[in-house]
């Protein structure tokens, strides 16, 4: 089972004029096997609601709820999550000097399994991910994301995802600033997680490009902090058509 | 423009004496103890360090018989020994260090034999040559004068190891020879109680590169100097310091990279952790580059990581120019809390909070760590890391066996 449901929920952040709502009543729901697109405009909080899944300290959670798998995840630790089986691929991967990636990894993965890795299978499966997304052994000894160029933090996230095999990712702007090799590369890697039974995906993007490679059940149109419109795969066609502007007009003519 | 410089720079390097710079910084020196005052606490040198609990050390306390075990190994090729009467005087000032303060001035009068490690020119020695230094009794206060003289073109690494317990007043005088290639690691892994005052003062030669290592993790009060100046163009000095204090003490790094020649270059990191009600590390990086100092290059960089409330890191960079015709100066400082965004990175993949603060710290100190470039210490230091988290960080945590296990 992977069944990811965000039910009316609202998270606000901490600025000098006071908290400032940013999520203001998401519902969404993602079945086991789902991959669900979210689209927005700059500020509309797609981010924001990654963060807040994931637990990120600075969003406080006002109301509404998040269950993976009937389970209440809003009570839980970042690292809770992570366990329960949620995975966030971040737009801006943060750089932990002096940390390998082959360290990281191991210890990842020790985490989310309670166990760690037996070691020969480990070193094999780190090496194919890496390669996988044309990234080769001798990045395992680099320390993570320092000095990584904007492709290389993606593509060590997608490893990351293949490795440590959650039940749901969300992917937040995964493929911003990637030219079209490395989204390709990117791409297939999220493809081969959702090959895996009963995976769910919450693919957050700016862009229509990414969908090309990436085919969703289903899209969301992401407009001022809450779902505006929802549909098939057509829906991104007609973005890719026209634009934010008729969601970006509608508060306006209110 | 070159023709002026060139000839300017040809007559400053026939002067014997580097020109007289004028500074609060760095009082003149005297070999005569008189000249020096007992310090205050005032001075700019003695400001941050918490004189009283000093035992004395900086004043007149008696400098009794030595209550710390010094043993060493001795590679082939070098010679190791305690030296005294004409011999252990005619090592003091190897390094051309004339001292600055009554304490380094006393124990170059009053300590009657030197540890002389000296390393033959030409000769290149694998081995670390190991000393080490088991205090046994803190009461006792004492003194003690080490030599590291390293020949022409030799290559060699020492270790200083402090443990135990003791009240001591050290003076490390190193001499580089021209070409040589040395590495000097200091380690206090003192027992709580140990105070230890030194001054490492190292002269680097033509072309030489020389590598210090401080590494302070045990004791109430560790202070020491690490100053370098250079005997002719093209020497290079890397300044490494690591340090942990935790409640209670102070742990107070000094540098001075002194540019008396010119091509020299100077590279100084030093990185702490802090733990615990008034942990107090304190960093001054002075550097100064000379009128003849043309066309070095210099950096210096402190960074502290505070791991809990009530500690406090001073952190000093000074970069003193008489030169503007240099290759470049530069000068970092930070001192920080765990970061946030790191923490976060490291749980979203469902590391815990603590095993993820484990991770940034020794993230902090590997680099630190494989830069020393001693493998036999390496090993040693990293696990002095980890105990020293599981004083405060990891205290309600196991050992997580993943980590220092990379195939590198």
């Amino acid at each position: 089972m992977s069944k990811l449901v965000i039910t009316d929920l609202h998270a606000s952040v901490e600025t000098e004029d006071g908290p400032k709502e940013i999520l203001k009543g998401v519902t969404l729901t993602i079945n086991e096997g789902e991959t669900h697109a979210i689209m927005g405009p700059n500020g509309s909080g797609k981010s924001t609601l990654a963060y807040s899944i994931a637990g990120h300290p600075k969003y406080t959670i006002t109301s509404g709820s998040v269950t993976l798998d009937g389970q209440d995840i809003l009570g839980l630790s970042v690292d809770e999550r992570a366990r329960a089986g949620l995975f966030l691929a971040m737009q801006y991967p943060v750089e932990v000097p002096g940390v390998s990636v082959a360290n990281f990894l191991r210890t990842a993965k020790t985490a989310i399994d309670g166990e760690a890795p037996k070691l020969r299978t480990w070193v094999k499966d780190v090496n194919s991910a890496l390669e996988a997304l044309n990234l080769d052994s001798s990045f395992s000894q680099r320390s993570v994301n320092e000095g990584f160029s904007g492709g290389e933090k993606k593509r060590h996230e997608i490893a990351q995802l293949d490795l440590l095999d959650p039940k749901v990712a969300v992917l937040d702007e995964t493929d911003s600033g990637l030219d079209i090799d490395a989204l390709k590369i990117v791409s297939e890697g999220v493809n081969r997680f959702r090959e895996r039974e009963g995976k769910g995906v919450l693919l957050i993007t700016h862009y229509t490009r990414i969908l090309r490679y990436i085919e969703p059940d289903f899209v969301h149109v992401f407009v001022d902090g809450r779902v505006a419109e929802s549909g098939g795969k057509e829906l991104a066609d007609q973005l890719e058509a026209e634009g934010y502007d008729k969601y970006l007009k509608a508060p306006a003519a209110r | 423009m070159t023709v002026t410089t060139d000839s300017v720079r040809s007559a400053l390097e026939q002067t014997p004496e580097p020109d007289k710079v004028e500074s609060h910084l760095h009082p003149a020196g005297s070999f005569d103890v008189a000249d020096h005052e007992v310090p205050t606490g005032r001075e700019e040198i003695w400001r941050f360090t918490p004189l009283k609990r000093l035992k004395g050390l900086h004043a007149d306390a008696e400098f009794m018989r030595s209550a710390t075990s010094c043993t060493w190994n001795t590679p082939a090729g070098v010679r190791v020994e305690g030296v005294s009467g004409d011999e252990a005087r005619a090592l003091r000032g190897i390094s051309g260090l004339v001292p600055n303060t009554r304490w380094a001035a006393r124990v170059l009068a009053e300590v009657p034999a030197s540890l002389l490690v000296d390393v033959p020119a030409e000769t290149e020695v694998a081995e670390p040559i190991v000393v080490d230094l088991d205090g046994t009794d803190v009461s006792v206060t004492e003194a003690g004068h080490v030599a590291l003289r390293f020949g022409a073109h030799s290559k060699a690494i020492v270790v200083l190891n402090h443990t135990g317990s003791s009240t001591i007043a050290a003076v490390v005088e190193i001499a580089v020879g021209d070409g040589a290639d040395v590495t000097v690691v200091s380690i206090q892994d003192w027992a709580d109680d140990a105070v230890h005052l030194s001054h490492h003062q190292a002269r680097v030669g033509r072309d030489a590169s020389y590598k210090h290592a401080a590494i302070s993790f045990g004791g109430d009060l560790v202070r020491m100097d690490a100053n370098v100046t250079y005997d002719g163009p093209g020497g290079s000095a890397e300044l490494l310091g690591l340090y942990f204090a935790d409640a209670g003490q102070h742990i107070e790094h000094r540098i001075f990279a002194d540019h008396t020649a010119p091509r020299t270059k100077s590279h100084a990191v030093y990185k702490g952790a802090l733990q615990g009600e008034k942990a107090h590390t304190v960093w001054v990086g002075n550097v100064l580059i000379r009128k003849v100092a043309e066309g070095i290059e210099t950096y210096e960089e402190n960074r502290n990581l505070v791991l809990t409330d009530g500690c406090q890191a001073d952190s000093i960079p000074n970069l003193e120019i008489e030169t503007g015709e240099i290759e470049g100066a530069g000068h970092a400082s930070a001192t920080a809390r765990f970061d946030d965004n790191q923490l976060f990175y490291l749980q979203s993949r469902g590391v815990s909070e603590q095993e993820a603060q484990r991770l940034v710290v020794h993230g902090f100190f590997n680099d630190l760590i494989r830069q020393v470039g001693v493998p036999s210490i390496e090993q040693r230091l990293l696990s002095t890391v980890e105990a020293e988290l599981a004083k405060n960080v990891l205290k309600d945590v196991g050992s997580l066996a993943a980590f220092g296990q990379d195939a590198r």
